[in-house]
């Protein structure tokens, strides 16, 4: 026989203005099983616990309802009292009388009624819930980390400094990702590679770090705590254990003139090449498409060269399995192509800026080598068409972002900071020239950023006008950037030697087929879906996986870093026990009953139901069953309803609960 | 090859000669010319600067014209022209209420099935290769700018038509028929269009540019696909002159003039005779 304890909550004015929660307390009151029935002030406050705790106890309750917020807000507060006071805490419903209630509705009398309705309902499921007790998964206690750019080494150091192993994967030769390619940092202007590179090498020495580069995730099996990932690594053509890194191979190589990939093809490199000297590993990779031994059977200097003989042009593809328990997604970004060739059709280029046509129209990231040091003009700024010294230089800013028409509608948040670092640096080497800024608004928050801004402007002298280029066009070697300025309300024409286009951040290829591997959401533009956008922004709905970084929106360096150490944390949190509980509340299959017809397998978005066999003592084939592993199923019950021979049932949220629910109703 | 034919008024009136051209330059290429019976204005600019409702029914009527004649396309040579008629037919084929309130208006049944095309795509339509066997002479002494104004390709999204921002459908056909077209800077600034009227200093600063700029880069004449615009670049070239102090010299021809050519039909036929700059 029940005992059912009703506790109803005023929520202070929240529910007590609309409903009548003392009439309501007393007509639940006489429902079958209930024995008592009370409402309090705050029944999540401590003396609203507390009570809850002594009824459970003086009225030997079976069952609790609470009817208050939403079991979004406050479900885990109550079970967990209930759990204090000895009670099962699966025995415990929610009756949500506020947002379903009082919040939308104004008639009193009516909200009354249909609070004591929710509150019967709730009653009606409570008699028929069952004990549950979590379940328990091992964890495999390895993390992996997918990306090796700022923000997945930064998750991979802080996850492997705990003592967890890691596997860092990243698809080019070397780690480091966009910033590896970076002049100077804002708003600090502290150089982008030496503050990284000393990260590389630590990536590239751990002891708990098992690296792959040049490779990439292929498959992704299991769930939460049990993955095992495929990797395949890409035929790099050298051994790199016996390589020593020492250079000859690609000192020798005749084949030079490759565009750089590093260098955003505004220099060249070798058919064997490392993608830069700070590379980790500093191995060298054979682009095939370049090496004369591939291309015409000829050549092999680079093995002759190697003193340690470890050019192996028969070098295959290798694919390797790994178990972990938990996966970082750092997969970075890329700058929207800003001629007309877009990735998706919906996205039009800006052929007005004349990119691709006019040589010295960039975009920031080839800015960003043409300052830097070690970038293919040793760090002198020189346009790419000429090599001479540009000496009137025009930004445009948000190329691509927050234009609905290009298909773009967010703001890629750091272009103003980097665009005012441009102007900056660029004053720095060539002091008689001047930088010139077209832009919307200036997005400068951030700690010291607005500062920077105005110290691009006021000491360094750029000149911003506010509005945007309509027409670049090219006469006599100068580029006529054509444009307004609105604060003026005036057109503007500027004669440029050099243009720099601040276009949109855009999700790193392959993101969303990644995502879809390993089951992650993601926006409309590729970005992956955090699984809160506030509360839990680095978990995402798959358990077990993480975001980081720019593949989850765009962002400047610290952030990215911030996050990347937030998702590490996470996964030590996971790991810090051996075993990993979840909540009851998942699918199971009545194995009696199924007819294994497998209609479920193919309905559940988890993959969480397999096709299992019933064998007797002897082995010998009784039948063939679904089966839920517990340790994917999310409880959506999608395989409940299509079950035929409703073999298929929701723990916690049974069938005969809803029937039950219904019928108090009618 | 029957097409359906809306001459609109430009090219019965004051541009007379690009009407020639038109016919003339497809009928050589075996591509009759239907014009439409009853057609009536597209509506131009006066229209939806008046009443958004009387812009979209003007086209509409020609539209179903064209429809109950069964013509499946439409040229209008005339930018203005096909783009009135694009955005009437976007603009009915996107909502059926707005198609039966029209058709009550325009007193026919309209659907906005027809399409419409300009006369770049009729020659593409027709394709260069059968353009170029039926030519009878190079075009290879034409250094022509060509020069696409501010309406073959915009709206983007309603014309649907060449690259917006740097087009090159004319340049293919001219080049695919011997001539040597000049990479230049104005192929889709505006010519100031019907501004000539209102304010004939900024119509002739803007065409000026034009023409400089197309001289600075070697042409040797012009090319375009507009009546307008020719008013503008030919008609106005010697106001422009002497507004400038300035002697351009520069003769603009219609498409069709210069695919005419190549197909061994003489100037009087195409209307070239009627041109104001005469080649010297």
């Amino acid at each position: 026989m029940s005992r059912i304890g009703i506790f109803i909550c005023w929520c202070g004015e929240n529910i007590a203005r609309n409903v009548d929660v003392e009439r309501a307390a007393a007509e639940v009151a006489d429902l079958p099983g209930v024995v008592c029935s009370v409402a309090y002030k705050y029944m999540c406050s401590d003396p609203g616990q507390s009570l809850m705790r002594q009824k459970i106890v003086s009225e030997r309750l079976t069952g609790v309802v609470v009817a208050s917020c939403s079991p979004h807000m406050h479900l885990r507060t109550f079970r967990k009292a209930a759990a204090m006071a000895g009670l099962n805490p699966y025995l415990v419903e929610m009756a949500n009388i506020r947002e379903h209630c009082s919040w939308v509705h104004h008639d009193r009398q009516q909200a009354t009624t249909k609070a004591v309705e929710l509150i019967r309902m709730s009653v009606a499921k409570v008699r028929a819930n069952a004990a549950l007790q979590p379940i328990s998964i091992p964890i495999t206690r390895r993390a992996l980390v997918i990306g090796g750019g700022v923000a997945g080494i930064q998750a991979a150091l802080d996850i492997a400094d705990s003592g967890r192993e890691v596997v860092l994967v990243e698809r080019e030769p070397s780690i480091g990702g966009k910033m590896a390619g970076l002049s100077e940092t804002f708003p600090t202007l502290d150089c982008s590679q030496c503050i990284l590179t000393p990260r590389m090498v630590d990536v590239g020495q751990h002891p708990n770090i098992r690296l792959y580069t040049y490779s990439e995730v292929e498959g992704v099996e299991g769930y939460v705590g049990n993955f095992k990932v495929t990797v395949r690594k890409k035929a790099r053509y050298v051994d790199m254990d016996a390589c020593t890194g020492c250079g000859q191979c690609w000192n020798a190589c005749p084949s030079k003139k490759n565009l750089s990939e590093f260098d955003y093809q505004m220099g060249n490199r070798t058919a064997i090449y490392v993608p830069f000297p700070q590379a980790v590993p500093a191995r060298p990779v054979i682009d095939r498409d370049a090496c004369l031994h591939f291309l015409k059977g000829k050549c092999g200097i680079c093995a002759k060269k190697c003193a340690a003989n470890a050019v192996k042009f028969d070098d295959q593809d290798e694919v390797i399995t790994e178990e972990v328990g938990a996966i970082v997604v750092a997969t970075g970004f890329k700058l929207y192509s800003i001629d007309r060739d877009q990735a998706s059709s919906k996205l039009a280029g800006y052929g007005e800026y004349g990119y691709g046509q006019y040589p010295d129209v960039v975009d920031a990231l080839q800015f960003e080598r043409i300052v830097s040091a070690s970038g293919p003009t040793g760090g002198e700024i020189r346009r790419p068409s000429d090599g001479q010294q540009p000496k009137s230089v025009v930004f445009i800013s948000c190329v691509g972002s927050r234009d609905n028409a290009k298909g773009i509608s967010y703001c890629s948040k750091i272009c103003c900071m980097y665009t005012a670092k441009h102007t900056m640096l660029y004053k720095h080497k060539v002091h008689d020239g001047q930088a010139h800024v077209f832009y919307m608004d200036i997005r400068s928050g951030g700690k010291n950023y607005d500062e920077f801004v105005r110290r691009a402007i006021e000491q360094d002298g750029a000149h911003y006008h506010r509005g945007r280029v309509s027409k670049i066009t090219q006469e006599n070697g100068k580029l006529i950037v054509r444009g307004v300025d609105t604060l003026v309300g005036e057109p503007l024409t500027i004669e440029a030697d050099l243009v720099v286009l601040a276009s949109a951040m855009q999700p790193a290829g392959g993101a969303t087929e990644l995502a879809q591997k390993l089951n992650v959401g993601y926006d409309e533009f590729g970005f992956l879906s955090e699984s809160h956008p506030k509360l839990r922004p680095v978990e995402t709905n798959a358990a077990g996986v993480f975001v980081c970084g720019a593949c989850q929106g765009p962002k400047d360096i610290p952030e990215s870093v911030a996050q990347a150490s937030a998702a590490a944390g996470k996964v030590l949190v996971m790991f810090s026990n051996e075993q990993l509980s979840r909540e009851p509340e998942v699918a199971r299959i009545n194995e009696t009953n199924c007819a294994a017809c497998f209609a479920c397998v193919r309905a559940c978005p988890y993959n969480a139901i397999e096709r299992a066999e019933v064998r007797d003592r002897k082995g010998q084939l009784v039948k063939r069953t679904a089966r839920v592993n517990p340790g994917l199923c999310m409880g959506c019950g999608t395989c409940v309803a299509i079950c035929p021979s409703k073999s298929a049932d929701l723990e916690g949220f049974t069938e005969q609960q809803v029937y039950a629910m219904v019928e108090s109703l009618v | 090859m029957d097409i359906g034919y809306y001459p609109g008024c430009a090219l019965h009136g004051s541009s007379n000669d690009y009407g020639s051209s038109v016919r003339a330059c497809l009928n050589a290429l075996g591509a009759r010319l239907c014009e439409l019976d009853d057609w009536i204005c597209c509506g131009a600019t006066a229209a939806h600067s008046l009443n958004h409702m009387l812009a979209l029914a003007l086209p509409s009527r020609n539209l179903a014209i064209a429809e109950r004649q069964g013509y499946e396309e439409l040229l209008a040579p005339c930018p203005m022209c096909s783009m009135e008629l694009l955005k009437a037919r976007c603009a009915l084929t996107a909502s059926s209420d707005l198609r039966e309130k029209v058709s009550e208006i325009v007193e026919l049944e309209v659907q906005g099935k027809t399409r419409v095309l300009n006369l770049i795509q009729i020659l593409q339509k027709i394709g260069l290769d059968a353009i170029k066997q039926r030519a009878v002479r190079t075009l290879k002494e034409f250094r022509p700018a060509c020069y696409y104004g501010c309406l073959l390709t915009r709206p983007a999204d309603t014309v649907q038509f060449d690259d917006c921002e740097q087009p090159s459908s004319m340049e293919t056909i001219l080049c695919a028929l011997g001539a040597e077209p000049v990479q230049w800077n104005y192929k889709t600034e505006c010519c100031g269009a019907g501004m000539t009227m209102a304010d004939g200093p900024t119509t002739l600063e803007l065409s000026h540019k034009i023409l400089s700029n197309a001289v600075a880069h070697g042409a040797n004449c012009m090319v375009v696909a507009c009546p307008m615009c020719h008013v503008n670049l030919d008609m106005k070239q010697a106001d422009i002159d002497r507004e400038y102090d300035c002697r351009h010299d520069l003769a603009v021809y219609y498409l069709s003039d210069l695919v005419g050519l190549a197909l061994g039909l003489d100037e009087k036929s195409l209307g070239i005779d009627r041109h104001f700059v005469v080649k010297r």
